[in-house]
C-alpha cells in the first residue's frame, strides 16, 4: 500500500492563546479530490499553509509523500517540493514578470529544460489552461480575473506536480468562469492523475469537483468521506451548510458521482 | 509501485537498431541524467525501432525530450503504452504554435525614447499644475466650511512627519555640527583666526546646511512613505473607493500631507539646525577652548536674525515640494508592484533635486540678504 500523499498527524495550532486545531488528523489518498470545507475562521487556510510547509504547526507533523517538508537534505527538499503546486487565492502572480515569464519561472528555476523546451513547455501549458498563446507577452496586471487564475494554475502546474493544492479556486469568479475552471480541473485531474487538496466556500465547486469532504469543525476534522456519507451528518455546521436551501440547489444541480 | 522498481529513466540499446526506453520520464526523475540521455537520443538514427511500453510514469518535459529527439514527428517503428502514448499526444497536439516574436528594436526606437521622454516630462508638468489647481480649488471649497477641514488627519501626520523625525534629524544635525566644527577648526587655528569658527557654523548652519539637510532627511523618510501610501491605496482601488463615496482623495490625502509637511518643516529646520549648532559648539570648546558662554553671546552678532528667517522660509517651500511631489508621484502609481518601487524611487529622487534647484536659486535671489559685509 502507498503511504498517503498527504499526512498530517496530531496537529495543534495555537495563535496567541487560542487553539486554532486540536489534536487533527488528516490522510489524503493518491488520485483524491478532497475538499476542505468548515466555517469562516475555522482554520481551513491556516491548515492548507502548514502542508505546503509555509507554516509549522505548533504540534504534531506533516508529511507529503512520506517524507517530511524539513527532514532530508537540501536537494532533497527542493525534490520534494517540485511534487506539488499550489494556486493562491489570488492567484499571486508575479506583477513584474509576462504570463510566459511567470510559467517559465518554476521550470527555469529547476534549470533541467533547455530554453526552447521551456517554450514548448508553457505553450503546451497553456493551451492545458485555454489561454491564448497571443496573450502570453501580457503582464498579470493586464488580465481579467479569470485569466489571472488560469495562468496561476499553469504556473502551479508547470513542473507537473502530483498533488495540486487550490485555495479558494472559483472565489471572485462569475458562475460561467467558475463552471469553465471546475471543468478545466477535473480535465486535468483525469489527465494528469492528480491528487487535489482545495479549500472552498463555494457549494457547486464543491459538488463538482471534491470525491471526498473532510469538514473542520470544533478545531479538528469532524468528518472525512464522501459527500453523500457527509451529508447525512447530525451537526450544526453540516447541517447549515449542505441543507440549506442553496445546498440542496448546488447539489441537485451536480448529482455526486455523474461525474 | 513498490521502492524495488526501477524509477531512473533509462535508454538501453538492444542492438540491431532497437532501443528500448525504461524508467520515469518526469521533469523530476529526469533532473539528474537529462545531459546524458539527451545526447543518448540525439546519437540515435532516425529508422531505430523504439519501445516505450517500460516506462512507467512520463509527464510533458518527458515527452518533449523524447518528441524533439524525434525531429516532432512520430518515427517509422514504435511501441507505446496507452499513458506514453497520451503524454506524447498531448505535447504533439501543441506543435507548430510559436510565441508571438518580441518586437525588434529599430534604428528610430532611440529617437522615439527621446521623444517619449519629452512628452512624460510634459505630461509630468501637466499634471503637476493639475495636481496644483484641484488642491487650490479644494481649499477654496472648504473656505467656507470650517467644520470640513481634515483636522484629525493633518494633526496625525504633522506628528508622524515632524514628532517623529525628530531623534533622527537631531543625530544627524549633531554629527554634521561636530565634523564641521572639527575640520573648520583645524584650519582655523593655522591662521589663528580661532573666533571666527561661530560665524562659519552659524552662517553655513543656519542658513544653508540646516534647510537642505532635513529636506534630504525628509524626503528620504516622509516623502517616500506618503509615495508608498498613496501608491498602495491606488493599488488596493482605495483611492476609488473614497471617490465612490463622494469623499475627495486630495481633501483627505493629499491636503493633509502637504499641510503638515509644510509646517513640520520650518520646526524640524530649527530643531536641527539648533542640534548642530550645539554639536559644533561643543566640539569647539574642546577643539579651540572656545567657551559656550563666548559662543553663545557671538552668534546673534555676528549671525544677523534675517538669516534664521531666511531658512525658516526655505523649510516651507521645501516642505511643501517634498510633500507635493510625494503626492504626484503616489497618484500616477499603477497597480502593480514594480511601478509602485519605481514611483518611491522616482519621488524621493525628484524631491531631492527639485529642493537643491530651487535651494540654488534662492541663495542667488536672496544674495543680498543677511549677509554681512
Amino acid at each position: 500500500m502507498n503511504a498517503p500523499v498527504v499526512d498530517m498527524r496530531g496537529i495543534g495550532t495555537c495563535f496567541g492563546r487560542r487553539w486554532v486545531h486540536r489534536d487533527l488528523n488528516l490522510q489524503v489518498t493518491a488520485g483524491e479530490m478532497l475538499a476542505l470545507v468548515g466555517g469562516s475562521g475555522s482554520g481551513k487556510t491556516t491548515l492548507l499553509r502548514q502542508m505546503v510547509g509555509l507554516l509549522t504547526p505548533t504540534q504534531g507533523q506533516v508529511r507529503l509523500f512520506g517524507q517530511s517538508l524539513t527532514g532530508g537534505n537540501r536537494i532533497e527538499r527542493r525534490l520534494l517540493r517540485q511534487r506539488f503546486g499550489m494556486l493562491f487565492q489570488h492567484g499571486a502572480l508575479f506583477s513584474a514578470f509576462s504570463v510566459f515569464d511567470n510559467i517559465a519561472f518554476p521550470l527555469r528555476e529547476a534549470g533541467v529544460a533547455s530554453p526552447e523546451e521551456i517554450r514548448d513547455l508553457v505553450a503546451l501549458k497553456l493551451a492545458m489552461v485555454e489561454i491564448d498563446l497571443a496573450d502570453a507577452r501580457h503582464m498579470p496586471a493586464e488580465l481579467s480575473g479569470g485569466m489571472v487564475k488560469r495562468v496561476a494554475l499553469a504556473r502551479a502546474l508547470a513542473l507537473e506536480p502530483e498533488l495540486l493544492i487550490l485555495d479558494e479556486p472559483t472565489a471572485g469568479l462569475d458562475p460561467d468562469r467558475s463552471e469553465g475552471f471546475v471543468t478545466l480541473v477535473r480535465d486535468l485531474h483525469r489527465q494528469l492523475g492528480l491528487t487535489v487538496v482545495l479549500v472552498t466556500h463555494d457549494l457547486d465547486t464543491l459538488a463538482a469537483l471534491a470525491t471526498q469532504v473532510a469538514v473542520l469543525a470544533d478545531q479538528r476534522i469532524l468528518a472525512h468521506g464522501p459527500v453523500e456519507a457527509i451529508m447525512a451528518l447530525d451537526h450544526p455546521f453540516v447541517e447549515h451548510f449542505f441543507r440549506g436551501e442553496r445546498g440542496q440547489r448546488a447539489l441537485a444541480a451536480n448529482a455526486p458521482g455523474a461525474q | 509501485m513498490s521502492a524495488a522498481e526501477p524509477t531512473a529513466p533509462q535508454l538501453e540499446l538492444l542492438g540491431e537498431g532497437r532501443v528500448a526506453l525504461c524508467g520515469h520520464w518526469s521533469h523530476r526523475d529526469l533532473t539528474r541524467s537529462i545531459a546524458t540521455l539527451r545526447r543518448a537520443l540525439a546519437r540515435l538514427p532516425r529508422d531505430t525501432h523504439w519501445d516505450l511500453t517500460s516506462i512507467g510514469r512520463m509527464d510533458s518535459f518527458g515527452a518533449l525530450v523524447i518528441w524533439r529527439a524525434w525531429g516532432r514527428t512520430w518515427p517509422p517503428h514504435v511501441a507505446l503504452s496507452p499513458v506514453v502514448r497520451e503524454a506524447l499526444d498531448r505535447v504533439a497536439a501543441a506543435r507548430g504554435e510559436s510565441l508571438p516574436p518580441q518586437p525588434r528594436p529599430r534604428m528610430t526606437a532611440a529617437l522615439v525614447l527621446v521623444g517619449e521622454g519629452a512628452f512624460r516630462l510634459g505630461r509630468h508638468a501637466t499634471d503637476f499644475v493639475a495636481l496644483l489647481g484641484r488642491i487650490a480649488l479644494d481649499v477654496m471649497a472648504l473656505a467656507g466650511q470650517p467644520g470640513h477641514w481634515p483636522l484629525r488627519e493633518i494633526t496625525a501626520n504633522l506628528y508622524k512627519v515632524g514628532v517623529q523625525a525628530m531623534p533622527v534629524a537631531a543625530l544627524v544635525g549633531f554629527l554634521i555640527g561636530v565634523v564641521l566644527s572639527y575640520l573648520s577648526a583645524l584650519q582655523l587655528q593655522t591662521f589663528g583666526a580661532d573666533v571666527f569658527i561661530v560665524n562659519i557654523l552659524g552662517l553655513g548652519i543656519i542658513r544653508e546646511l540646516g534647510p537642505v539637510l532635513v529636506s534630504v532627511l525628509v524626503a528620504g523618510r516622509s516623502g517616500s512613505a506618503m509615495t508608498a501610501q498613496i501608491g498602495v491605496m491606488r493599488v488596493t482601488e482605495e483611492i476609488d473607493a473614497l471617490r465612490v463615496m463622494g469623499v475627495s482623495p486630495y481633501v483627505r490625502l493629499v491636503l493633509p500631507k502637504v499641510v503638515a509637511l509644510t509646517l513640520a518643516m520650518p520646526m524640524l529646520v530649527l530643531w536641527t539646525s539648533a542640534v548642530a549648532l550645539l554639536g559644533g559648539m561643543v566640539t569647539a570648546d574642546l577643539q579651540l577652548n572656545l567657551g559656550y558662554g563666548f559662543f553663545i553671546q557671538t552668534l546673534p552678532r555676528v549671525v544677523p536674525p534675517s538669516n534664521l528667517l531666511l531658512a525658516l522660509v526655505k523649510g516651507l517651500i521645501f516642505g511643501l515640494l517634498i510633500a507635493l511631489v510625494a503626492c504626484h508621484f503616489g497618484l500616477r502609481v499603477k497597480p502593480n508592484t514594480e511601478s509602485l518601487a519605481a514611483k518611491t524611487t522616482a519621488s524621493v529622487v525628484s524631491a531631492i533635486t527639485l529642493v537643491i534647484l530651487v535651494d540654488a536659486v534662492l541663495a542667488i535671489v536672496t544674495r543680498r540678504v543677511g549677509v554681512p559685509y
